[in-house]
């Protein structure tokens, strides 16, 4: 169980927001040119770091309202909340805590929450 | 040496206490290289690496795990099988894997507990009930044992079932005869044990930090206990493939989240099938040890972190006890998750790629238990030849780039 901080209404609990899945994917402009690979990319292709991740969430179950998250998808921890006419943050903004791409954040996988 | 298991050698260990098993297999040092490697030890990776030795006669095989053999999905499943899959691309793979279940205890002699004791599929509405027959008619033109049963039948079989008195009552089922349930640890242990009597290096406690190619082809494996080259490389690592094809750089399209089950105290036997419900979303079998084995959903956004959210549970076990309301004050003994990789059309990933040397075994996301031998036997094929088996290879990378998607999201016992 998570907190999101929606930029609108603060804190609530994860249970009340749906998950939109990757953030900043754009639609290319020129769709009738794209080769059925490229499409397929746009379609079906989405980033799943362990680590960083830049997402959108909408707080369905309150302001209906859309916003842009990052998260460590290592420990769930949201680490910026923004809007989405905002710019997308740095990603060296942000401390990777895995030491190698597969392995386990230094506080243990899931426990952050726990063991911070 | 081969290990027999037989209730001759079951005597003679019991007159030593049981000390005296010895080892299931070997723990070696890995070596410079190996002619395939496959990375992740749970059950489809082991089962690779078996068939690729036995039916293939490839040597030199090793198989690496990041923590103990079968400590990911293999072991964090609800350990259902069943293959009433929709179309008949899937019902060709699931029902090649309950094949080789349904004589796998002999092939590798060892146990797998493998009890073929019926898989239910509930309907709760018309709509349910369409869709369901539509499944079964479809599953018996490919030769399937699915059936349609109505509420009283499913009553019989299921007496504890609350089919009426609920806010989504009951109206029947699909039911599948030859499904069942099978101890997981032994698949994996006895996958394990026999591809390493046929000389591969099982090697665990060994993470793979990354796929190292030069020009689109593989050169080897960047592992915690050193660099191992190879010239093909099957990566089965569930949830955290696409981390691992990010380093070879790969992209999949899998998304990874969590998924959860719980088990209960044991009790005396009351259920003696698999009862699974899309609408209401729950599922539920009895183990031997007598746990209620209960599934719950995924989280609804990517994570890592092998646990899930409270609310999803909350969810699963409000319709267990609706549906069975003579559960309702039992104990809950554990709960955990395990990150499973779905695909946007719910099918598996069995498939080359555009680096020369590079399988991918992946995908499978809420379902890949069912499937273990059956995906171990063509996945092996298609390392080996170089080329898919013909029941994989619908299954390929390029169905995202062609359209022959394989749909099942209908297909999962619950809605993920």
């Amino acid at each position: 169980m998570i907190l999101i901080k929606c930029p609108y209404c603060g804190e609530r609990d994860q249970s009340e927001f749906s998950n939109g899945g990757e953030a900043h994917v754009i639609r290319p402009k020129n769709p009738g040119s794209l080769s059925d690979k490229d499409w397929g990319e746009y379609v079906f292709y989405r980033n799943n770091p362990k680590g960083i991740f830049y997402e959108r969430w909408v707080h369905s179950h309150g302001c209906k309202k859309w916003f842009n998250a990052v998260r460590n998808t290592s420990t769930d921890q949201i680490l910026r909340v923004y809007k989405v006419n905002e710019k997308r943050p740095d990603l060296s903004d942000f401390k990777n805590t895995l030491k190698s791409p597969s392995g386990e954040p230094l506080v243990g996988s899931g426990n952050f929450a726990v063991k911070k | 040496m081969k290990k027999k298991y037989s209730i001759k050698s079951l005597i003679k260990n019991s007159l030593s206490d049981n000390e005296n098993w010895g080892k299931m297999w070997r723990n070696p040092n890995p070596k410079k290289h190996y002619d395939v490697i496959i990375v992740g030890g749970g059950g489809h990776g082991l089962g690779t690496a078996y068939y690729l030795a036995k039916h293939h006669g490839v040597k030199n095989i090793a198989v690496i795990e990041k923590g103990w053999l079968g400590s990911g999905n293999t072991g964090r499943n609800t350990t259902i099988i069943r293959s009433n899959y929709l179309w008949d691309e899937s019902a060709n793979l699931y029902d090649h894997a309950v094949k080789l279940w349904e004589n796998l205890s002999e092939d590798l002699n060892y146990n797998m507990m493998f009890s073929q004791r019926g898989v239910l599929n509930l309907a709760h509405n018309e709509h349910d009930i369409k869709e369901i027959k539509r499944r079964v008619s479809a599953n018996r033109l490919n030769g399937l044992d699915t059936m349609w049963l109505d509420k009283n039948e499913v009553k019989d079989l299921v007496p504890i079932m609350n089919t009426d008195n609920l806010r989504y009552p009951v109206l029947g089922a699909a039911y599948q005869p030859r499904g069942g349930v099978a101890r997981h640890d032994a698949v994996a242990w006895g996958y394990a044990m026999r591809a390493d009597e046929l000389g591969v290096d099982i090697i665990q406690n060994c993470e793979v930090k990354g796929i190292k190619t030069d020009n689109y082809k593989v050169e080897g494996v960047e592992t915690t206990k050193g660099f191992i080259k190879s010239s093909k490389i099957g990566v089965v690592a569930s949830g955290h493939t696409s981390v691992l094809a990010a380093t070879a750089g790969v992209r999949l399209p899998l998304q990874s989240r969590p998924l959860q089950a719980l088990v209960s105290e044991p009790i005396k036997p009351v259920i003696n099938t698999v009862v699974m419900s899309n609408a209401v979303h729950a599922y539920v079998s009895q183990s031997d040890k007598g746990e209620l084995v209960i599934g719950a959903g995924t989280d609804g956004y990517n994570s890592f972190t092998q646990r899930g959210g409270y609310d999803v549970i909350e969810e699963t076990v409000r319709a267990i006890v609706e549906l069975y309301p003579i559960f309702g004050k039992m104990k809950m003994l554990r709960q955990w998750g395990g990150i499973v990789d779905i695909c946007p059309d719910a099918s598996p990933i069995i498939s080359k790629c555009d680096v020369e040397g590079l399988y991918f075994n992946c995908g499978w996301g809420t379902g890949g238990f069912k499937a273990t031998p059956g995906s171990a036997n063509v996945f092996a094929h298609t390392i080996a030849k170089d080329e898919p088996h013909k029941i994989n290879a619908p299954f390929a990378l390029s169905r995202f780039s062609d359209g022959r998607l394989i749909d099942e999201h209908g297909a999962a016992a619950v809605a993920h």
